[in-house]
């Protein structure tokens, strides 16, 4: 059974259509991307698998339990880091534990261990300023996995990240993944970034968005940012470049 | 290094430009008053004004500290009031259309013309000042107060939303801790106004107080007395806007390790 499954899903603001009868589903300890020109409703679809917003029609299902509407059960990432200013890392990444009702220093207690295995060791104390881009990225990831049930929604997380952060970030994310076992979807633009971190990729376009295309990616694994030079790897981004509809 | 010995003149020409301006002033005033340029019953040197000032340094003082509690009072009173005004109106839209308005109101009142008035219906005791300095406080306050709530930035309240978090944990997590900035520059604001404003009440009524002292001098013509008020009054309030910003920089240690 699917972790978590969309069902034609339709959503609008101001009686413009911005997404319209999309379906799809996420395996446990899957992550799929989905690939999209902006404006294609990537964000409004987000919102809505996370019960921010209630769709005009369709469903949510998380472990085959109706979740249309209701936010906290899908954590939510975004390109802004998103870190509070006025808390410190540790008290940042152990907010969802707080917001659930845990005590302050329990939820410290809880997320303390994940520290190190995130790279995040001796940041504990530090304020989000102080941190490096690619530092906070990683807490708000950190942040984004203890508040999840098994999944998370990373819309762009890593698109305001310079290319070699980014490179370096994304052999790191895969390496975490693999350890934390954290079923994922993942909006981004950036071609190789889905082929290089998906099993799946969903491609999403129009106006209204709507789901074009789904292609499984086969590429063998572990995959680091070497495999983009790869014959495979540029047959798949030829493939998908043919599949995105660009409209000017 | 050449870079550096700059940038470290710089900082030296800052901290001289204010101390160099003043002096300029004070040795101005020095020589229009010493020379005889303006007639000492008009101006008097500052001299004489340090003298007054030593020679009333006790009476100055027990004056000071009821204008100062009467401030300080009405200042407590007036962040309280608009903090629970300000939350209110985040709260719920109907009360921000409803009272914006009448805030706006509220401050184009003078003052000085409602002092008179509340010496009529509260008499000549404490009550009186403080709410007028309640009525002067409260408004810069609740303003940047509510300007904080609400320009809280919207995806960081979805993150909490997404989290399952409440309406008040989002205010408690995200609204009230941003708002902590502009809360303290209307503070800072409303902690000058405090003074004038038990000043300025005092004038109208009443037995003790800096604004009492004021009218009694003014009366004698003593205007070294006069001026060593004023100046005491201006050290009082810089000294309690001196206060806001220690506050505000406790209250905010994640600004000072940012570079």
């Amino acid at each position: 059974m699917a972790k978590l499954r969309a069902e034609n899903i339709t959503m609008g603001f101001d009686g413009e259509r911005v997404i319209e009868d999309i379906s799809l589903k996420l395996n446990e300890g899957e992550i799929v991307s989905l690939l999209g020109v902006s404006g294609s409703g990537k964000t409004t679809l987000f919102n809505v698998l996370s019960g921010l917003y209630s769709p005009e029609s369709g469903k949510v299902y998380l472990d085959g339990e109706d979740i249309t509407g209701k936010a906290g059960k899908i954590s939510y990432m975004l390109q802004k880091d998103l870190l509070l200013p006025h808390y410190t890392i540790i008290d940042n990444v152990s907010l969802p534990l707080v917001i659930k009702g845990e005590k302050k220093k329990t939820a410290r207690e809880k997320a303390m261990p994940y520290f190190a295995e995130f790279g995040l060791e001796g940041t504990q104390k530090k304020y989000p300023g102080e941190l490096s881009g690619g530092m906070r990225q990683r807490a708000a990831l950190l942040r984004t996995y203890l508040s999840s049930e098994g999944v998370a929604l990373l819309d762009e997380p890593f698109s305001a990240l310079d290319t070699i952060t980014k490179s370096a970030i994304h052999t790191w994310y895969l390496d975490i993944m693999k350890k934390i076992n954290l079923s994922t979807i993942f909006v981004t633009h950036d071609i190789d970034e889905a082929i290089l971190l998906s099993d799946r990729i969903y491609i999403l376009s129009g106006k209204p968005g709507r789901i074009t295309d789904e292609i499984e990616i086969t590429l063998p694994k572990p995959r680091s940012n070497k495999d983009v030079m790869t014959e495979a790897f540029i047959s798949y981004k030829r493939l998908i470049a043919e599949k995105i509809a660009f409209e000017f | 290094m050449c870079l550096q010995l700059t940038r470290r003149l710089q900082s030296i020409t800052n901290k001289a430009a204010p101390v160099i301006s003043l002096a300029v002033l004070a040795a101005l005033w020095l020589f229009v008053s010493e020379g005889g340029i303006v007639p000492a019953y008009m101006l008097p040197s500052p001299v004489e004004v340090v003298k007054a000032f030593v020679n009333d340094f006790d009476i100055l003082c027990s004056h000071a500290a009821v204008t100062m509690q009467e401030a300080v009072y009405g200042l407590l009173i007036g962040t309280a009031l608009a903090f629970v005004i300000a939350v209110l109106m985040d709260r719920f839209a109907f009360l921000h259309k409803a009272l914006y308005p009448i805030l706006v109101i509220t401050q184009t009142i003078p003052t000085i013309a409602i002092a008179p008035l509340l010496v009529l219906w509260m008499g000549f005791s404490m009550a009186p000042k403080i709410t007028l300095v309640v009525l002067t406080t409260f408004f810069p306050i609740a303003i940047s107060l509510l300007d904080g709530f609400q320009s809280a930035d919207i995806d960081e309240i979805n993150l909490i939303r997404s989290m399952g978090g409440t309406r008040a944990q989002i205010f408690l997590h995200v609204k009230l801790p941003g708002a902590v900035e502009q809360f303290f520059s209307g503070l800072k604001v409303s902690a000058s106004y405090s003074i004038v404003g038990a000043v300025i009440s005092e004038w109208l009524g009443g037995f003790e107080g800096l604004g009492v002292y004021m009218t009694r001098v003014k009366k004698a013509y003593a205007f070294d007395k006069m001026f060593a008020v004023i100046i005491l009054i201006s050290v009082v309030s810089l000294l309690l806007m001196a206060l806001v910003a220690l506050l505000k920089r406790t209250a905010m240690p994640y600004k000072r390790s940012r570079q």
